[in-house]
Order: structure tokens, then C-alpha cells, then sequence
């Protein structure tokens, strides 16, 4: 008996000392070739750029400086995107449905200090839509994959057929690009796009970068508003040579709250 | 069998009762729709006339995920018509009576796909084009 217990004892911990051990162990038998790889790779601390996706990813530009000029083109661009995409116009906070809206230089841009700001971006209001994230926090959040990011283009899309109306992506969208429908919004669409169908009540829905126009061939509804200004620029951030691209060569861009790590594909040009 | 007089005629009533929407219509099942042919006179669908009947429902859910999930907007050409995939932009195109159409045999067959409410009609989408 007492033999038995003895053995048992002497097991345990052996067993114990190898479970405690094994790590270091390991670690130490692989630190060696981990850090010869690393070394080999190691750049200049700081230096380190992630190159972002690859193939074709979708962005926009946001030339504040043009719409400072033409305030005007700011209502023409959340009009045609209204317009587009069968959005409701409900005088509520808590019902209304917001695709791409106005909203004031602190709301937009947190992060930024707004104290002493220039006039002229105190005055102005900022264009903002749904930032079409690398990393969207809003696809992880979603338990029916409802929102997703498309391969092909890096757009950040929705199927409302399959949205439950839980509204984690709401909650997860650190830039509020998203609404949900309260009431069956029908009744608050002045204009149909019969192109388009609408949302039903208990849907959430956002801006998808107009994926139905490019398909066409047409650049979306708010850019298009804005033709010929060059307030908004919209391409692929991955080729040289487009025009979204070459101006971000020359220009100082912004993206909304980049510490969050999301990686928008929305610049802002102040 | 014990209380064979009861049990008999009980189970009589409940078949007689449970049949009754079939014997009280006479055998029959009720005059069969006709859907609408396209009022503008197109004769070929997308697919055949007996695929549609049976698959139509795959098939739109097909395009929604080629459209929405897959990004895969290719454009269907039928007759050298070109249709873009989708309820709105393809079929109603030449089944512009939904009432007439879509609802004569969903009626009947008691099914109420909710596709209607977030696609327009062409009827609801035309109720509000001229009003600005």
C-alpha cells in the first residue's frame, strides 16, 4: 500500500517537472534558429511598412480643400447617394439611415487635437462613409456572415438577406457607418431608383461603394456628383498608376482614427 | 376489441374530418393558375420554361450569392437582350406584372416568399418615380 503511494507520489511529479520543463525546453531548442531567422530579416526599427492586401483594393479620396470651396457639392453628394440607393430621409437621430453624411471636423476625426484649428476646417463639415476597413472589425463581429469582405475588391459588402438585425456590426464600427432599419423604411423614400431595391424594417445597412455601379462601369453615385471637381477620387490603391494613387504620391492624406488599426480605405486630404 | 362500437365510428369521423378540405371540393384541387406570359411579347427565358417552374427559387438565390457575395455581375444575354442578374433587373424586366405573375401561383400554392419586402415591383417602383 504504502509502496504504492510512493511510486504514485514520485510519478506525479516527475510528471509534473516535465509539464512545467517542456516549454523552456522547447523554446530554448528553437531560439537558436528563430533568431538566425530573424536576424536575416530584421530591418531598422520603425522601418517595417505593411504592404496592405494585394490585387485590386477599392479607395477614396476626400478632398476637403474643394469642398471647402464648394460647399455646395457636399449636399450634392449625400443626395445622389440617397437618391441611388433608395435611402429613407427620417427626421430622427436614433431611426435615420446614414449611407455618407456631414458631420464636423472633431466628430470625424477624434484622434486629431481640435484645438486652434484652422478656420477653415472648423467651419467646414466632413463628408463620411463607411471606411471599407483592410480589417474590418464589423465582419468579425457578424454571426451570420451577413457582412463580408469581397476578395476581389477589398469592398466591405452586405447581403441583407441573411442579416438577423443583431446589429454586433453596429456596435463593432468604430466610425458609425452603420444603420439600422427601426420601421419599414418605404414610407420615408420620397424617390424610387427602380434599379435598386430597398431595406425592410430589422435590416442593418451601410454604403457598399456603389458595387452595382461599378459593375456598370460607372464610378459611384457621390463621386459622380462631385464630377469634374476633384473632390472626390475614387480607384484601386494598389495600381501606380491610377489617379487616386497619384495623388496620394504628392498629397498628405488622413484616415479616420488610424490607432484603431482598421486600415480604411477612405483618405481626407485637410 | 374492446369498445369496438366507439372506436369505429370515432375513427370514421376524425378521416371524414381530417379529408374534409378534399371531399368538400369535390375531389378537385381548385382551378390551376395561369401566370401572365410577358406582356411585351418575349418568348425565351433565361432558362427553359420547365427549369423556371421547378427552379426558379434556386436560381434567384444563385444570382443573389454570384451578385452580392461573389462579386460575379455578368450580364445574361438572352435573344440579344441583355438582363443584369436579379429579380428587379431581370425578371420583372419582361414579367412586369407581379400580381398577375409572381402572386397567381404563390396564392394558390399558399407560399409567401419574402422577396417583396425590400425588392420593388415594378407597380410599387413606379408609384413614387414621378413624385420629387
Amino acid at each position: 500500500m504504502d509502496n504504492q503511494r510512493r511510486k504514485f507520489l514520485k510519478l506525479a511529479g516527475a510528471a509534473a517537472l516535465a509539464g512545467i520543463g517542456a516549454p523552456t525546453l522547447v523554446r530554448l531548442s528553437s531560439s537558436s534558429a528563430l533568431a538566425a531567422e530573424h536576424g536575416a530579416s530584421a530591418e531598422p526599427h520603425g522601418k517595417t511598412i505593411d504592404p496592405g492586401p494585394q490585387g485590386i483594393r477599392l479607395g477614396m479620396i476626400i478632398d476637403m480643400r474643394k469642398f471647402t470651396e464648394q460647399p455646395m457639392l457636399l449636399d450634392r453628394a449625400v443626395t445622389a447617394c440617397n437618391e441611388a440607393h433608395n435611402i429613407p430621409l427620417i427626421d430622427s437621430a436614433k431611426s435615420e439611415i446614414k449611407w455618407i453624411w456631414k458631420t464636423p471636423f472633431e466628430n470625424a476625426f477624434p484622434e486629431q487635437s481640435s484645438y486652434h484649428m484652422a478656420k477653415n476646417v472648423k467651419d467646414s463639415e466632413f463628408l463620411v462613409l463607411c471606411n471599407h476597413c483592410d480589417e474590418p472589425p464589423c465582419v468579425r463581429a457578424c454571426p451570420t456572415q451577413a457582412t463580408f469582405k469581397l476578395k476581389t475588391n477589398g469592398i466591405v459588402a452586405m447581403d441583407y438577406h441573411r442579416c438577423i438585425g443583431c446589429r454586433f456590426c453596429m456596435a463593432a464600427c468604430p466610425y458609425g457607418a452603420r444603420s439600422f432599419n427601426w420601421e419599414d423604411p418605404r414610407p420615408y423614400i420620397k424617390k424610387y431608383n427602380k434599379d435598386f431595391a430597398t431595406r425592410m424594417r430589422g435590416v442593418v445597412e451601410k454604403c457598399t461603394f456603389c458595387a452595382e455601379r461599378l459593375a456598370l462601369g460607372l464610378e459611384p453615385a457621390c463621386v459622380e456628383a462631385c464630377q469634374g471637381t476633384g473632390a472626390m477620387v475614387f480607384g484601386d490603391l494598389n495600381d501606380g498608376q491610377s489617379e487616386i494613387r497619384q495623388l496620394l504620391d504628392q498629397e498628405f492624406a488622413i484616415q479616420r482614427n488610424p490607432s484603431l488599426g482598421t486600415k480604411p480605405s477612405v483618405f481626407y486630404i485637410v | 376489441m374492446y369498445n369496438k362500437g366507439t372506436i369505429i365510428p370515432g375513427l370514421i369521423i376524425f378521416v371524414l374530418f381530417v379529408t374534409f378540405p378534399i371531399w368538400f371540393n369535390g375531389l378537385k384541387a381548385g382551378t390551376p393558375p395561369k401566370p401572365e406570359l410577358p406582356p411585351g411579347g418575349e418568348k425565351k427565358c433565361v432558362e427553359s420554361v420547365e427549369y423556371m417552374r421547378v427552379n426558379h427559387m434556386q436560381l434567384l438565390n444563385k444570382w443573389r450569392d454570384n451578385v452580392l457575395r461573389d462579386d460575379n455581375r455578368e450580364i445574361i444575354t438572352v435573344d440579344g437582350k441583355n438582363y443584369r442578374k436579379g429579380l428587379q433587373m431581370a425578371c420583372m424586366q419582361c414579367h412586369s406584372n407581379k400580381e398577375k405573375f409572381c402572386d397567381n401561383c404563390h396564392t394558390y400554392a399558399a407560399v409567401t416568399p419574402y422577396c417583396w419586402d425590400c425588392h420593388l415591383s415594378p407597380k410599387e417602383a413606379a408609384s413614387k418615380e414621378e413624385t420629387q
